[in-house]
């Protein structure tokens, strides 16, 4: 070991200075981790297949869902050619029903999530930060959380008609809460942590703080709420569908297809299956890319 | 500690007052035609009509009923069925129905936390590799996928191929299984899930790396290290589950047919049975105020290091 192996390197403030700098974007970390996966990059082609083909579907297709076959030998058919999914007790085409009910459960779902995640985001970052709301916004939170979810959606479906807006505003107006619970534990816990303070003493400006340090912590957290309460509205449809007080029996959607399909399932089971295959799929792209972007979008997981 | 306790009490039944009002004012809501069979409604006169509701004492000002609801509360009076059973003290419907939901609920909550602690455990020890692939593949199923379908499925399924009735009957043991076991589905998943969780993020803390350079071994560390902190926040919602097991499960009882709580409610709200559905409410606000509340208590008894009433005063000295 001598010094000739090695040469000095000239002082050079630029030099220097470069080092304290990445190109790290925060968007593009996330997508990069996310996309690693197989499985939650497979289920997300598969779920934006699925949710663009039923909503384009009424474009795609001409045969109507509520079309009921006069001719009884129409009813029931199994699985053929003519009809992919086979026909129901009156004749009516499965598999456009299975796509059209597919496009109201994900509007509805989607509705509902933009409600609660809209609501809950806004109420949970000002519980966070209005220290005085605390004491009230914890008392609504244990209020609404105490009533059961089953009375409640039952008593707003029959105080109001049975409808697609019904079911929005009785999901919506107690989903909310639990995500303004989580973003409001997340901003508290934010903004007394000491990278935040270190920034405010430095002099960062605060719109600064909230987006470069704040925002991408609670991305995770709105993106995970979000793809969760997909599955979970799809749910709560086939749920009040179950007990009676879902959309009405005319409207073609998942959770009136499951309880027909039901009914006729010693005889017809292929009624049920299919619809429910299509519905689980969705439902379980939806859980699984939610936790997958979540666990992405963390920072932490990032490199 | 006492003044935390005294003070956590009269928050609950703060609590349990609004969450009681809030649906005494929802049911006002409901249109008045709930209340008769649709018969009666279609023969009935107008006349006879508001005689009979004046008679149920609906038309009264909102808060004379509320006075009469919880007078009668107080005096240990739940009042009596309007629709569901005309007549008949609520006191008797529940003393009846509640021991199935009881039962079954109890019974699954015992298979739940067994077997869901061992799925976390199994699923930590072998994080990464299949027993955790498998476990979190059960796991997502039984969240993701809505529970009517599977539950529907495996009702048909299994008692087709086991040659078991569909339904329930009481006096053939056999026909408890399934009930059971649909029941606890969800609740393993849950435990399962929330153990491995607590348990990874525990093996990741410095102390455990401590013990392990110290040469303890592996079934040591999981054992007396990361498994009892990993439960400590779990311990917390023992209580409010157990208490909640009364409540019974809607699709569960209703596919197949067992008499207790589940549809009870539904039924209740149904028929607009008023004073039903406020007792049920008061109950389940109750326990599961309650609940969370022994579940505070028992965190702090479970991990020492927890004291509740200075966390308390901490937060206030935050909030100057």
């Amino acid at each position: 070991m001598s010094d000739d192996a090695f040469t000095f390197a000239p002082w050079n403030p630029e030099a220097a200075e470069e080092t304290g700098y990445s190109h790290y974007s925060y968007w593009r970390s996330t997508f990069r981790t996310f996309i690693k996966n197989r499985l939650s990059l497979t289920l997300l082609i598969i779920m934006g297949v699925l949710v663009l083909f039923s909503l384009l579907y009424p474009v795609l297709a001409s045969v109507d869902p509520n079309k009921v076959a006069l001719d009884s030998s129409l009813w029931n058919r199994r699985p053929d050619f003519a009809h992919i999914f086979g026909t129901d007790g009156l004749g009516r085409d499965i598999w456009a029903r299975t796509w059209y009910g597919t496009r109201t459960s994900i509007l509805l779902a989607f509705t509902i999530a933009f409600f609660d995640v809209g609501i809950g985001v806004v109420a949970g970052a000002l519980w966070g930060y209005v220290r005085k709301s605390d004491q009230i916004m914890t008392e609504i939170y244990n209020v609404i959380t105490n009533i059961p979810s089953t009375v409640y959606l039952i008593l707003l479906s029959y105080i109001m008609k049975p409808g697609f807006w019904t079911i929005v505003i009785a999901m919506s107006s107690r989903g909310w809460i639990t995500i303004a619970r989580f973003i409001r534990n997340k901003v508290i816990s934010l903004r007394e942590s000491e990278y935040n303070v270190a920034s405010r003493c430095l002099g960062t400006p605060l719109n600064r703080i909230l987006g470069k340090n704040i925002i991408p912590f609670l991305v995770s957290i709105i993106i995970m709420q979000t793809a969760l309460t997909i599955p979970y509205s799809i749910g709560a449809e086939v749920f009040l569908g179950f007990i009676g007080l879902g959309l009405p029996l005319d409207t073609v959607s998942l959770g009136n297809m499951v309880n027909q399909g039901r009914s006729n399932f010693m005889l017809y089971p292929f009624q049920l299956t299919w619809p429910t295959v299509i519905l689980a799929v969705i439902t379980v792209s939806f859980y699984i890319v939610g936790n997958k972007f979540a666990d992405a979008s963390d920072p932490k997981n990032h490199l | 500690m006492s003044r935390y306790i005294v003070k956590r009490i009269l928050q609950s039944l703060l609590t349990v007052v609004i969450v009681v009002i809030a649906v005494f004012l929802l049911l006002r809501l409901m249109p008045t035609s709930g209340y008769f069979t649709r018969d009666d409604y279609i023969n009935m006169t107008e006349e006879m009509r508001s005689a009979y509701l004046r008679n149920l004492g609906i038309t009264d000002p909102a808060v004379i009923q509320l006075q009469r609801f919880f007078a009668g509360v107080f005096r240990g009076d739940l009042g009596r069925s309007i629709t569901v059973y005309p007549k008949l003290p609520i006191s008797t419907i529940l003393a009846e129905k509640v021991p199935y939901s009881l039962w079954f609920g109890l019974a699954s909550m015992f298979i739940s936390v067994t077997l869901g602690f061992g799925l976390g455990i199994l699923m930590a020890r072998f994080k990464d590799r299949w027993p955790d692939h498998l476990g979190t593949a059960y796991v997502v199923a039984v969240r993701a996928i809505p529970s009517l379908i599977y539950l529907f499925l495996i009702q048909i399924w299994v008692t087709g191929i086991m040659r078991w009735p569909m339904v329930f009957y009481e006096d053939r043991p056999v026909t408890w299984i399934l009930p059971v076991v649909s029941l606890s589905l969800t609740g393993i998943a849950w435990y399962g899930i929330w153990l491995r969780r607590f348990m990874v993020d525990e093996e990741n803390r410095d102390y455990i790396k401590f013990a392990r350079s110290k040469g303890l071994s592996q079934k040591y560390i999981m054992r007396h290290h990361v498994l009892r902190n990993a439960v400590v926040p779990l311990v917390q919602y023992l209580p409010v589950q157990l208490l909640l097991t009364i409540a019974g499960s809607l699709i569960i009882e209703s596919i197949y047919s067992i008499p207790g709580m589940g549809g009870l409610l539904v039924y209740a709200i149904k028929q607009q049975d008023n004073n039903l559905v406020q007792v049920l409410v008061l109950i389940y606000a109750v326990l599961g105020v309650a609940g969370v509340f022994v579940g505070d208590l028992l965190m702090a008894f479970v991990d020492p290091r927890i004291r509740l009433a200075e966390k308390k005063k901490k937060k206030e000295a935050l909030r100057v």
